[in-house]
């Protein structure tokens, strides 16, 4: 029984992984048509991918609309955060859950709405409004690696800065913020990834214009699976796993910074 | 560096006078700090000693403006600090847990407040440099805290605490983290740095023996309030009450009835019928239950001419290095503990003998509830 | 002098509550007004009250909303059940595991679980299609002559989104049987239980809390899907997200749309506050 169990988990494990491994192989298959395994290799299709003007277009605007919604986020988000650690106010579960209200309602009701407001306010198509309204998304995310970061700072550490005179200023410059770095990065990448990703939203509001990457695959689906696709996906399978990547190398610095004494 | 200030502080005229004022602070219903009212004079090491939950860290926060206080008030060289928040109060603060930056260098630690203060960076680096060498650590500059010792980073915590000539520093319990021989140590340092910059210390601490050492005045803390104030020496030997007469040291503590009272002595009969004399520090009417109170140093074996002698048997004996402690039955229950310096000759009667104890009049005294 | 009690308290941990106003600010802004003013618009304005429940129930009683309704019920039961039964052995691994084999396990669960969905719906596409791969494999292997039908049924819908939600049950079940005392199975095993019985009467009870909230946060998502049912589905698999969808997409009906958003609003907010009992939010805060 107790055999089973491992070899039960590699298979889950391959099955998890196989989808992903499956469209970045695709992406550089040689091959006019899906075939696995290719027979032969090339970046034939991630150039059509960046090559394309429309494919540039959705990935400029991928790219402008995650950075808007990540600033935001995790600057609300830090503050927020802070407040939440810091101070003694009654109903913080309460308000907590308020700003975890985004992940709980289901995203095709949000966006509907969120669509309604923007056309009536002529903000379809707008960069900053899509970004904003991602940033409400990546909010959720951002408050709780935040929560936990903010946590591990000590309280004493910022009695101390203040007890020397630091100014409310120059204590989050120059102490809560340096010690919170890497849980800070870590909120910033995620909240990027999670506008960079996101679907639903985009697909009401970027209209016929401003076509993000995912809404781009999306519509292409819809006319036939060609393997541009694949490499489209494959660069967003990237992204995640650069993310992934540096987060889990900074996890390691986040626990250094907290432990100090020995 | 212990020259006149040069960078005038955040808040008063810097001679560094404290005052609480009935100081209150309430969590729900209970009071935790209840009523403290103290004057700390200019360049005072004043000690708050108590067991944990007597609100002497409680009180120091509320000094150091980190918990506000629900009544009272908090006034350094006569003006008001209450209100103020803890960056405006100019005051020193070094911690259990040291609080060093772990992201900062040694030399950054101790310059932060000068930073803070906009000091020019010639000056500043001459002052965390005097500052460092202050405390010893001058070529640790570039080390950073996880490199460092727990008494190291204590002393840099002492050094970024005073680089900025604060007339007050306020210490919590900041030798509670270290183990015994280092922390006899640290407190001959911190007491020398004391003496040298002339500052006012507040000083927090559970250990009597800390604050003795150190103290000029002490005031002792028990849930919420100051039992007594008063210099180390005087309230070892005259407590008000059997909390600060155990909390200081072992105490020998006789119960009866007072029979007599004189101007400033009275007679105690114990319920086995022996009549006992001592101190008395304040007025009380004969007839109600009362304590003797004596420490174990000052009783010794043998008949004392016109002290107070009692007599019964040994039941215990403990060789604590540099004394040896012996128990003595007394009566029916009553135990008396005596303290025999270690002359290296015996020190006293074996366990089972019969004995007298004996001791001055002047060395015990009436404790009242 | 008697002390007097002082003004009311300003101290450092009180002002920075204010610094959480900004965020909620743009959560009123860009959340709740565009909600509030949907289903203001949508259902209020240009409507007397009779004719409005009227509406109502039109539109939650027509064939196509009823049918709707079944389809997502029985679509996220499927779903919730297949990912607990796949996800329970899993979450037991890790929970039992330390170094390299936790840490591939945890890798291959969470770069699936940040992958943004339509990829991950597009590569079960490329696998399930009729000129997909696993056809292809099979048509060249010879085992079949002409492709399967394995794409656009609920047969694939529920593939498609057990692959997305299986991450959200596993790490809910091992947040859970983390936290199961040791000691506890080692008194079993102490008085003389077998390893099945220690399971079975020990174990998973213990572990019922996480299975609940497991299990109500996977379904709660599943009600919700559009994406995936869309791509992956047939013609007549439509779930209620899907018909929300259309009627603003499509046939522009806003009072539909509507309707059937507050219909799984009210649902959603119901089994959330159902989930909120059995977890425990301030556990993140650290209280």
């Amino acid at each position: 029984m107790h055999r089973a169990l491992p070899c039960y988990v590699v298979l889950i494990c391959l099955l998890l992984m196989a989808p992903i491994v499956i469209v970045v192989t695709l992406a550089f298959s040689g091959e006019g048509y899906l075939q696995f395994p290719p027979t032969s290799f090339s970046f034939h299709w991630f150039v059509r991918f960046l090559g394309d003007p429309q494919w540039q277009a959705s990935l400029w605007y991928s790219l402008v609309i995650g950075v808007i919604a990540c600033t935001i986020a995790t600057v609300l988000g830090f503050f927020a955060a802070y407040a939440f650690v810091r101070s003694n106010l009654a109903g913080k579960k309460l308000l907590l859950s308020l700003l975890l209200l985004p992940i709980i309602v289901p995203t095709v009701i949000t966006s509907i709405a969120m669509y309604f407001l923007a056309a009536r306010l002529h903000l379809v198509g707008n960069l900053l409004w899509i970004g904003i309204c991602h940033a409400v998304i990546a909010l959720p995310v951002v408050l709780l690696i935040l929560l936990s970061a903010l946590q591990g700072v000590d309280l004493n550490l910022e009695r101390a800065a203040l007890s020397l005179g630091a100014s409310r200023a120059r204590l989050f410059l120059k102490v809560v913020v340096p010690l919170a770095a890497p849980g800070l990065i870590s909120a910033a990448l995620f909240a990027f990834l999670a506008s960079f990703d996101e679907l639903i939203i985009s697909l009401f509001l970027t209209g016929v214009r401003a076509q993000t990457l995912p809404v781009r695959i999306w519509n292409s689906l819809h006319l036939e699976i060609e393997p541009t696709i694949a490499a489209v996906s494959a660069f967003l399978i990237g992204i995640t796993a650069l993310v992934l990547l540096v987060d889990g190398l900074l996890r390691g610095r986040r626990a250094a910074t907290m432990n100090p004494q020995r | 560096m212990g020259s006149a200030v040069t960078q005038p502080p955040l808040s008063g005229s810097g001679k560094g006078a404290l005052e609480l004022d009935g100081i209150i602070k309430r969590y729900g219903d209970e009071r935790v700090v209840d009523a403290v009212s103290a004057t700390i004079r200019p360049g005072e090491f004043f000690s708050l000693l108590g067991p944990s939950g007597s609100g002497k860290t409680t009180t120091l926060m509320m000094i150091a403006g980190f918990v506000a206080p629900d009544g009272g008030a908090i006034r350094v060289d006569g003006a008001d600090l209450t209100h103020v928040p803890p960056q405006r109060r100019g005051l020193g603060m070094v911690f259990q847990n040291y609080a060093i930056f772990p992201h900062l260098n040694v030399f950054e630690n101790v310059a932060f407040p000068l930073r803070a203060r906009h000091v020019a960076e010639a000056e500043l680096r001459q002052r965390v440099t005097g500052a460092l060498e202050l405390v010893r650590l001058d070529r640790f500059a570039q080390r950073f805290a996880r490199q460092l010792s727990g008494g190291q980073q204590q002393r840099v915590a002492i050094a970024r605490a005073i680089v900025f000539h604060p007339s007050i520093v306020l210490m919590d319990e900041p030798l509670g983290a270290l183990d015994k021989n280092l922390r006899y140590e640290m407190q001959v340092e911190i007491k020398d740095i004391q003496q040298r910059l002339g500052m006012t210390v507040v000083y927090v601490t559970h250990d009597q023996e800390e604050a003795m050492n150190m103290s000029d005045r002490i005031a002792i803390m028990n849930r919420g309030r100051i039992e007594q104030l008063g210099p180390p020496g005087e309230i070892y030997e005259h407590p008000t009450n059997e909390f600060v007469a155990r909390f200081l040291g072992e105490a020998n503590v006789i119960e009866g009835t007072l029979e007599t009272v004189a101007r400033d002595e009275a007679l105690l009969r114990m319920r086995d019928g022996t009549a006992l004399r001592a101190r008395l520090g304040r007025n009380a009417t004969p007839g109600r239950a009362a304590s003797l109170f004596v420490r174990p140093e000052k009783l010794a074996f043998g008949a004392g001419g016109d002290g107070n002698t009692v007599t019964g048997t040994v039941r215990r004996r403990s060789f604590l290095g540099s004394m040896i402690r012996t128990v003595i039955e007394v009566g029916s229950g009553t135990h008396l503990t005596v303290d025999l310096a270690n002359l290296g000759d015996g020190g006293g009667p074996e366990v089972g003998a019969s004995v007298s104890v004996c001791w001055p009049v002047a060395h015990s005294m009436i404790l009242l509830d | 002098m008697p002390p007097r009690d002082s003004p009311p308290k300003r101290n450092m941990l009180n002002r920075s509550a204010l610094l959480m106003l900004p965020a909620f600010v743009m959560l009123a802004i860009v959340f709740l007004v565009p909600l509030g003013w949907f289903f203001a618009q949508t259902l209020f304005v240009n409507t007397d009250p009779t004719g409005l429940w009227s509406q109502i129930t039109d539109v939650l009683t027509s064939r196509a909303m009823l049918q709707a309704i079944i389809t997502t019920n029985w679509i996220s039961l499927v779903v919730t059940a297949t990912v607990l039964l796949m996800g329970y052995p899993i979450a037991y691994y890790l929970a039992n595991r330390n170094g390299l084999r936790f840490t591939l396990v945890v890798f291959c669960i969470v770069v699936p679980y940040f992958t943004s969905i339509i990829v991950r719906t597009y590569s079960w596409m490329v696998l399930l299609g009729r000129t997909g791969l696993i056809n292809h494999a099979l048509q060249s292997a010879g085992m079949i002559d002409s492709p399967l039908p394995l794409l656009y049924n609920k047969t694939s819908i529920v593939i498609g989104m057990t692959y997305v939600l299986l991450p959200y049950m596993v790490l809910t079940l091992f947040a859970a049987m983390k936290s199961i005392d040791r000691n506890l199975l080692l008194a079993a095993r102490g008085m003389g239980a077998s390893g099945p019985m220690i399971f079975w009467r020990v174990y998973l009870p213990l572990s019922l809390h996480g299975v609940i909230s497991g299990a109500l946060i996977v379904f709660i998502l599943s009600i919700g899907f559009f994406i995936t049912p869309a791509l992956m589905g047939g013609p007549s698999d439509v779930m209620v997200a899907m018909l929300i969808e259309r009627s603003v997409e499509i046939t522009l009906d806003w009072t539909s749309a509507s309707v059937m958003s507050l219909f799984l609003l009210a649902v959603t907010l119901v089994l959330y506050a159902i989930y909120y009992r059995v977890t425990d939010v301030r556990r993140l805060m650290g209280a």
